[in-house]
């Protein structure tokens, strides 16, 4: 995990993404509370309304939601949700990117095949 | 009143040399906003006039809906951190503090005594005898805990290392958060400040060139490299900011969002694509005065 933002891609996104990171391999619960759009914004050194930004496209997405007074919290059912997504996502990125290259290269089906296979004992 | 400052067509000429040419843009409240632009653009210029040290040459121009010349409701509010700030010669910083603490309503004394320990400042030293950075730190002191409505700062850390410039940013973002205010932050170096800016105005040739949601402009851009022909005919249609011919191979850099269709075109022509950071974008579209839109080579 980076913590360096890039600047070449919308910074919410980019929040949006380490939080649902985060919610994935368990480093923020479900029904635990998620910091504050100021928390985000000092330590990221980010503008606060992008931390806010990020924030609330989760919540839109039902990832996360807002007790009133309080702040947000994650969703039960929230990390299964963001799995199913990523997978979608892992496709697109590194299967069809690897057949790509693969292809590029001239490895074929079987090559890769008994690749994955090594790559998995490592 | 949602808009701090609203700027009309305005217009700043000397002689016959025009700095600023019929500007118009609004700074709405509470948002920290990035003035960006290469030096000699018309920046500081467009500050002076808001601020009201130069009267403009033409065209409206409204600070907290007023006219801000000798206007004290409007002048009170604003605070103007300069590059090069002149202070009485046997002022001592503390002396500085002092009269800021008079003339800023909201000033935080409290804040101001934790940012001249944060910076290491010695509060009975005469402002004379300062370093060049420790004087730049008063002038960030001095705009932070003043807490003004309309807080700009022109480039405001000379001779500041980059621990410094560090720390301002960090007490910038969290008093901001606690405390939101419109901020002006006028620098031209972009990659250190551009996450923190809401909003980004570039000024270039004394005009606005870009007036934009600081995240609609990141992803905004993108450059394709491969052999020149397939590179043209790629970017044929496209809004080019650049090209760099390199041997036989052309890059290029591209305004507009990259369609999946585009995406697919390029993996066909064999096409590397990258994103151009906003620092990029800027450098691209104020370095050069060569006008490269449409594509197709001239």
């Amino acid at each position: 995990m980076t913590l360096i933002i890039d600047d070449s891609r919308p910074i919410f996104v980019q929040i949006a993404e380490r939080i649902e990171d985060d919610i994935i391999q368990g480093r923020l619960p479900e029904e635990s509370q998620v910091p504050s759009k100021n928390e985000f914004a000092s330590f990221y050194q980010i503008n606060p309304a992008t931390a806010a930004k990020g924030v609330n496209l989760l919540v839109d997405e039902g990832i996360l939601y807002k007790k009133r007074g309080i702040g947000m919290f994650v969703a039960t059912g929230a990390r299964a949700v963001l799995v199913e997504k990523r997978k979608e996502q892992f496709f697109e990125q590194y299967v069809v990117t690897m057949m790509r290259e693969a292809e590029k290269l001239g490895i074929s089906a079987d090559q890769l095949t008994e690749m994955i296979r090594r790559g998995e004992a490592k | 009143m949602s808009n701090v400052v609203e700027v009309s067509r305005l217009t700043k000429s000397y002689g016959n040399v025009t700095a600023v040419s019929e500007v118009s843009f609004k700074l709405e409240a509470d948002k920290i906003y990035g003035l960006l632009g290469r030096n000699g653009a018309g920046k500081t210029t467009i500050m002076h006039m808001i601020t009201a040290q130069l009267f403009a040459t033409s065209g409206v121009l409204k600070v907290f809906g007023e006219e801000p010349y000798e206007n004290s409701r409007v002048l009170s509010q604003i605070c103007f951190i300069k590059e090069s700030q002149k202070y009485p010669d046997n002022y001592t910083v503390n002396d500085v503090l002092e009269l800021s603490s008079s003339l800023f309503p909201n000033w935080d004394r409290e804040f101001a005594n934790d940012l001249v320990k944060d910076f290491q400042l010695p509060l009975k030293r005469k402002m004379k005898k300062l370093s060049r950075g420790m004087h730049s730190s008063v002038g960030i002191i001095v705009g932070l805990a003043s807490r003004a409505p309309l807080t700009i700062f022109d480039e405001p850390y000379l001779g500041l290392d980059a621990v410094a410039r560090a720390l301002f940013y960090d007490r910038l973002i969290e008093d901001y958060s606690e405390n939101p205010r419109t901020i002006v932050l006028s620098t031209h170096l972009i990659d250190e400040v551009s996450r923190l800016l809401e909003h980004i105005i570039v000024i270039d040739g004394g005009k606005v060139l870009i007036n934009e949601d600081a995240e609609e402009l990141r992803g905004s851009a993108y450059s394709v490299a491969g052999t020149a022909t397939a590179v043209e005919s790629f970017i044929a249609g496209k809004t080019v900011i650049s090209r760099e011919p390199f041997g036989v191979l052309l890059t290029a850099g591209i305004t507009g969002r990259l369609s999946e269709q585009d995406r697919k075109k390029a993996d066909a022509l064999n096409l590397a694509i990258s994103p151009i950071s906003l620092q990029q974008l800027i450098v691209q579209l104020t370095g050069k005065k060569t006008d490269v839109k449409g594509g197709a080579p001239k």
